[in-house]
């Protein structure tokens, strides 16, 4: 039973199509969804990012895929043999952990770590601990105890899915805690305040601005997660750790 | 309301008396910073800005209006030289008709309005010396998904106009452009290659994807348009882990109606894209009104080849050239 957070190592790509400018690149092909797909993704968005194919315009790592974006008018078929080879490099054993070493050709930011202090009193704490097995005095603990580190961007500019570091191996010896499966709200609040912090599926996250969502709501920073006038202006870019601080004195 | 009454020549700049339905500042967006959850926005035609620039001595990248269904009038401070192109909106200048696809003198003081087009949505207005209104991130576009970059166009507003000589223009060359896609009647036809999620989908949906007759849906805006027709059937229920996803995706909610994605589309998506729609076909998809009809004509897609028994192969040395297959 692979443990959760476990590297995949040498999982196998596939290409798939995306129109005649893009491809995307699916980490994990048989769908098997391990939080050890992201250091996989994390390791290659990072691999492309220092060796692009030739016409490269973006890359987009997600949950377990790279969309890989080219300028149109070039060679989708040279792109993919250029990713093919790229992939096989990062699928790698040394490559394929989450963590500073996987995440070295980031953003600037990336490698070191950035503090995020927590008030941890949001509306959701409570159900988020119940369904983790705990209460809020552990989740908070579990939510400050190893870092995250920040795997993809989406939803809205600044907003990154972070995902935990997986515990070291040999443990403390204490029971073994449930890993974080959070169920989305059934239904989505409206509006979720600029700095709210929550808990989704694997991930946590932080609202960079005001918006709709269904994350369950655990606690709220004052840390600004996304500043035009900033460069860059993502506080969290993919590869990014994270250690989310309690600033407030325990679960409130 | 009155003007500051300095002698100085006053900074060039259009003056907004009516925006329209809906105008917004866009140039050719802020690509490549998707990963930091920034989609690339620009222009919904870019075919129609590059035009509309050009004809003016703007570089590409210059910033121009988009304008939705007409109804824009501005004012001109300073002597301007305009030109439209896109969505062939009825030009007047102090109400004398001026040709669209062409470079137009709008004096100093002068009216120029916009009317609604009889086909098409958008029309790209660009003025030489481009819109210099503060650029966010490297672009002047407004992203309406993501409230990046300058707010909606709005009555009232003085939209700052560039100093040709500063700018990067040139002289312009031609006087007239002539249309390269004659509207023909008929439904618009855009080519599309199958995927990445084809396999979300019951067998037979690309053949019925191609066969329907699809209408442009009432609700289109930049980020998305919506296709009414014979819903596709997917095989799967559910979300896929969000993904990225380009311009041209054909993305299916569990309606089993498409929505075609446009410029302020968002980065990633977890409802499964079963084709998408090629990258020069997505200018005249941008320009469809609602009840307008549209067909699918798939293309094979471009050789990615399935994993060979050994995925390493090809990986020392530089890749090759092409995968044949």
């Amino acid at each position: 039973m692979p443990e959760p957070g476990a590297p995949a190592p040498g999982a196998p790509v596939r290409l798939r199509p995306c129109g005649d400018a893009a491809l995307l690149v699916e980490v994990d092909p048989d769908g098997e969804g391990a939080a050890g797909v992201l250091g996989s993704v994390l390791a290659l968005h990072a691999a492309l990012r220092a060796d692009p194919p030739a016409g490269l315009v973006d890359l987009v790592p997600a949950a377990r895929t790279v969309l890989v974006r080219l300028r149109p008018g070039s060679d989708p078929a040279r792109a993919a043999a250029h990713v093919r080879a790229v992939a096989a490099r990062a699928a790698g054993p040394a490559a394929a952990a989450p963590g500073p070493a996987g995440c070295g050709t980031g953003e600037g930011r990336a490698g070191a770590e950035v503090e995020v202090p927590v008030v941890y009193d949001g509306p959701d704490l409570a159900e988020a601990a119940a369904a983790l097995g705990t209460d809020p005095a552990g989740l908070v603990a579990r939510h400050t105890g190893r870092p995250w580190t920040a795997a993809f961007a989406g939803f809205a500019p600044g907003f990154a899915y972070c995902v935990q570091d997986a515990p070291a191996a040999g443990g403390t010896g204490g029971a073994p805690e449930r890993a974080w499966d959070v169920p989305r709200r059934a239904s989505p609040r409206t509006s979720v305040p600029a700095g709210s912090v929550g808990l989704a599926g694997p991930f946590s996250g932080v609202y960079p601005r005001r918006a709709p969502g269904g994350w369950q709501l655990v606690g709220r920073t004052e840390v600004r997660l996304w500043d035009v006038g900033r460069d860059p202006p993502a506080l969290l870019a993919p590869g990014a750790r994270v250690r989310f601080v309690d600033a407030g004195g325990g679960a409130r | 309301m009155s003007p500051a009454g300095a002698r100085a020549p006053r900074p060039r700049a259009l003056e907004v008396l009516a925006p329209g339905p809906s105008t917004t500042v866009q140039d050719l967006g802020r690509p490549g910073l998707a990963h930091l959850g920034v989609g690339a926005s620009g222009t919904a035609d870019r075919g129609a800005h590059r035009l509309a620039q050009r004809l003016v001595g703007n570089p590409e990248g210059a910033a121009g209006l988009e304008v939705v269904l007409g109804g824009l009038r501005v004012r001109a401070r300073g002597a301007l030289l305009v030109a439209a192109a896109g969505a062939p909106a009825g030009l007047r200048v102090d109400g004398r008709a001026a040709a669209t696809r062409c470079p137009v003198v709008v004096p100093d003081g002068a009216v120029l309005e916009l009317a609604a087009p009889p086909t098409g949505v958008r029309t790209v207005l660009a003025v030489r010396g481009g819109i210099q209104v503060p650029a966010v991130l490297g672009s002047r576009s407004t992203d309406v998904l993501a409230g990046l970059g300058p707010a909606a166009v709005a009555a009232g507003d003085v939209l700052p106009v560039g100093v040709p000589d500063e700018a990067g223009c040139t002289a312009p060359v031609v006087d007239l452009a002539p249309p390269v896609r004659p509207d023909r009647g008929g439904p618009a036809v855009l080519r599309a290659v199958p995927g990445p999620r084809e396999d979300w989908f019951a067998p037979g949906t690309l053949q019925a994807l191609a066969r329907t007759p699809w209408t442009a849906g009432r609700d289109g805006d930049r980020v998305g348009l919506r296709l009414a027709g014979e819903p596709l059937v997917r095989s799967r229920p559910g979300e896929l882990p969000s993904e990225g996803v380009v311009r041209g995706s054909l993305q299916v909610p569990p309606s089993g109606l498409p929505t075609l994605l446009l410029a302020d589309h968002p980065v990633t998506g977890g409802y499964p894209v079963v084709a998408v729609v090629v990258d020069a076909d997505v200018d005249r998809a941008a320009q469809l009104r609602p009840g307008d009809a549209v067909r699918f004509v798939l293309l094979p897609p471009p050789a990615t080849s399935p994993p060979g028994p050994d995925p390493r192969a090809g990986a020392a040395g530089t890749a090759p050239p092409t995968l044949a297959r």
